[in-house]
């Protein structure tokens, strides 16, 4: 049912029935019916199903990684995606690029008063499907209700357990001068579409949020062997912010070129048109990789062969240089300082 | 002071102050006022600033001085208007 | 090598070769965009030492007087009232704080990237007043003129705008009588002459004797003027040439001259640090009065102010460089600015912490054969 459908229908039905009520988070029969009939009814599996207060994993051996995020964009619906399949993908992304297998995630809604039943539907479906195409099950959750406060509709807080691959590490500690940096594809896409979707920036694009679970990308790559040295996914910050903490944390220099990022045209004119630099702006479905100078064509190989890849690109390299910043080889062959970006982007005039 | 770019024009409604165009902006669409360029006409290129058509571009000069246009797209769009570059494929 | 990296590197090539010739100069960034582009680009890392850039009074946020700024958070601190700004001015800070500072404390502030979005905005609120922070030069001027007169054609009665615009022009004229800084020409702005016309400048071009040149914000058209300008400088010509041809006519948009003319007049403005500069600002006709949100909510502006310390003032007067401002990459940064070179995008403090520390000049690339 359409979101206008829903709220004509509105006047035949009750309230309840239409939207999230305070009563849904009493605990009561309505939480019962909330939880049971929009909820587990998408998730049911052997982890999750026994519905005990906790999930009980089988006996893990090895090392446990656990990873936390919440989420709270605004609009929750944007081109290519929407919270719950930035929910899913942000963890299990997390928990991934330590070298891990996502086992299971937690789920935890804080709905508010007035959110429309539609729009919750629309959303745990998408919660489902990713967690579906990452292959990863929904062990455990929680669901409350709030009082009307911004019109926010809900947040979602989802944490994630992985065992690490054994004898994989990959840290910033493992990199050395001469190291080549790799990205997986397109960068800019999510904060863009995102952006897009936002009142007061109106405008249809092509851009599609590139959100999406790396899990399945990142155990291709392993197959690399020790030369693969490092992986991150260049969130919030973008590339930018990445490569600048991983500077500092290397004491490295890096050398980054322009003409080999991977922007397409449509990322490029609509940052120009906003006055917004792509090395800045979120990506949610990317890798950074770092790799010796001899893993590198290998890696970008791997990265090529799956789907969430096939325009990896070398972009850059670490050096020995001092002091340690980010540099950028521009396209016009000159060179300029890659800074983190401060705070959030807007569009501006000048 | 100001960021402007080129884009083509899709569509056009509405007229006088409120004459607005669908630019195509690489894929990107955005309503832009055509208030200032009483001339353009679909199909045309129009350099634009915070939503208003600031001035017609030819296409052609267009794809020459914003050197990251998709030259393939353009050409695509355009016809024959834009040649390709020395050793350039046309799509 | 690309075509853009051939073409640039034979620019700088000659580049080079005619600042030799003609010994070290100082030319005058007039727009904060050309400043930030230069950067941006990578390109003035390739200029030539002797090639001095000083950056002038073209980045609207920054000279928009306090005043301003102030009786801007105070509409926003009225209940039932909607700022709608461009993204530049949110983070500008006030005596109570910046815009962005109020929207987390419950004002409703609305980012935009075109003044038709604050209509719209005004159309779908009917019960808020919704007032457009409306700041910039030429380039932006006719886009608000042309605003108002939708919103009149509409009866969006609920819309006004708060007009900061400038003039390019006499900030320039007055910089120049001034005579503190010697120039020996100037990088024109691209977007503000596409508006008023290459010929423009030609008064202030004859009146000092300094050659200028037009250009546009890609790398090759900025190069291309630098050199130009170079040549004319080396000629001792002061000529006003256009090398944004595709974009620049001679005479300018005469439509979007002709809204400025209908919806507003020149009036004494008040720029940061240069005071008042007659005939500067736009100023609402009185036949648009209603629109004016300066007159709907009777608003005054108070004195201009930099903050203690700030050299924000001789920075935009080209006096003094970012680094030379004690609070300067110290208590001062974007993340937490004082004044608004810093808070601006295209201030000249920004794009120095952003791009000038740690800057370091590159020998011109080598060409290719031939």
């Amino acid at each position: 049912m359409t979101p206008a459908k829903a709220a004509s229908r509105a006047g035949s039905r009750n309230d309840d029935e239409v939207q999230v009520v305070l009563a849904h988070g009493g605990g009561g029969e309505m939480t019962k019916r909330l939880v049971e009939g929009h909820i587990l009814s998408r998730f049911a599996n052997p982890l999750l199903s026994p519905l005990t207060d906790a999930a009980v994993f089988p006996e893990m051996r090895g090392q446990v990684c656990f990873s936390t995020d919440s989420f709270v964009v605004q609009p929750l619906e944007f081109p290519g995606g929407d919270i719950g399949r930035l929910a899913v993908c942000g963890t299990v992304n997390d928990v991934a690029v330590m070298g891990a297998d996502v086992m299971g995630l937690s789920l935890a809604l804080v709905l508010e008063e007035g959110l429309l039943f539609s729009t919750l539907d629309r959303i745990l479906d998408s919660v489902a499907a990713a967690a579906r195409e990452a292959g990863v099950p929904i062990v455990t959750g929680d669901t409350k209700v709030v009082e009307r406060r911004h019109g926010d509709g809900l947040t979602i807080t989802t944490a994630g357990v992985g065992r690490r691959v054994d004898g994989v590490e990959l840290g910033p500690w493992r990199i050395r001068p001469g190291d080549r940096i790799i990205v997986s594809g397109g960068l800019a896409e999510h904060g863009l579409a995102v952006m897009s979707a936002r009142e007061g920036l109106g405008f249809d694009t092509s851009i599609r949020s590139d959100a999406a679970p790396l899990n399945g990308l990142v155990r291709a790559v392993l197959e690399a062997g020790p030369g693969l040295r490092f992986l991150r996914d260049p969130t919030r910050g973008g590339l930018a912010g990445l490569l600048v903490d991983l500077s500092e944390e290397t004491g490295l220099c890096v050398e980054l070129e322009e003409e080999a990022l991977p922007l397409t045209p449509a990322v490029r004119a609509a940052s120009e048109m906003l006055g917004l630099d792509p090395l800045s702006i979120a990506n949610e479905g990317k890798l950074v990789l770092v790799a010796s100078p001899d893993a590198a064509p290998r890696v970008l190989e791997l990265c090529h062969q799956h789907p969430l890849g096939r325009r990896a690109a070398l972009v850059g390299t670490f050096t020995e240089a001092s002091p340690p910043l980010v540099e950028l080889v521009t396209r016009a062959g000159g060179r300029r300082i890659v800074l983190r970006p401060y705070g959030e982007d807007l569009p501006r005039i000048c | 002071m100001c960021l402007g770019i080129p884009g083509e024009i899709l569509r056009i409604s509405g007229d006088g102050v409120s004459r607005t165009a669908h630019v195509d902006f690489q894929g990107s669409q955005v309503e832009v006022s055509l208030s200032l360029v009483p001339e353009a006409a679909a199909g045309d290129w129009v350099l634009v600033h915070a939503g208003y058509a600031l001035t017609l571009l030819d296409a052609a000069e267009a794809a020459e001085t914003w050197r990251w246009l998709d030259k393939a797209e353009m050409a695509r769009e355009v016809g024959s208007a834009v040649p390709p570059r020395a050793g350039e494929e046309r799509p | 090598m690309s075509d853009l990296r051939e073409d640039i590197a034979r620019l700088v090539h000659s580049l080079h070769r005619v600042s030799r010739e003609a010994g070290p100069m100082a030319v005058m960034e007039v727009c904060g965009t050309h400043t930030v582009s230069l950067f941006r680009s990578g390109v003035k890392a390739f200029l030539p030492e002797s090639f001095r850039l000083v950056s002038g009074p073209g980045c609207p946020v920054c000279v928009t007087a306090q005043g301003y700024v102030d009786a801007a958070i105070e509409l926003a601190l009225k209940p039932g009232l909607t700022v709608a700004t461009y993204g530049d001015m949110v983070r500008v800070p006030g005596r109570k704080g910046s815009l962005e500072d109020l929207r987390a404390k419950g004002a409703s502030v609305l980012v935009c990237y075109s003044i038709r979005d604050a209509i719209r905005h005004a159309q779908a609120n009917p019960g808020q007043q919704v007032v457009f922070l409306a700041v910039g030069f030429e380039t932006t001027a006719p886009a608000t003129a042309a605003a108002v007169l939708e919103a009149e054609r509409l009866g969006v009665g609920n819309f006004s705008v708060l007009s900061g615009h400038k003039l390019v022009m006499p900030a320039v004229e007055a910089l120049l009588s001034a005579g503190d800084v010697p120039l020996d020409g100037f990088l024109l702005p691209g977007h503000v002459s596409v508006i008023v016309g290459s010929r423009a400048f030609v008064p202030v071009a004859e009146r000092f004797a300094k050659p200028a040149v037009v250009t546009g914000f890609e790398p090759e058209q900025m190069l291309r003027g630098l050199l130009r300008l170079a040549e004319l400088v080396a000629q001792r010509r002061p000529a006003i040439e256009n090398v944004y041809g595709v974009a620049v006519a001679e005479e300018g948009n005469p439509v979007a001259m002709a809204f400025i003319e209908r919806v507003f007049e020149p009036v004494d403005a008040e720029w940061r640090a240069l005071g008042v500069i007659p005939a500067s600002g736009l100023g609402f006709r009185e036949r648009f009065a209603a629109f004016d949100a300066a007159r709907r909510f009777a608003l005054t502006f108070g004195a201009d102010y930099d903050p203690p310390g700030c050299l924000c003032g001789n920075v935009i007067q080209g006096k003094a460089m970012p680094g030379d401002c004690p609070h300067f990459a110290r208590g001062c940064t974007p993340r937490r600015p004082i004044g608004p070179c810093m808070v601006s995008s295209e201030g000249t403090c920004a794009a120095w912490f952003k791009y000038g520390r740690n800057f370091r000049h590159l020998p011109p690339p080598v060409l290719a054969a031939g």
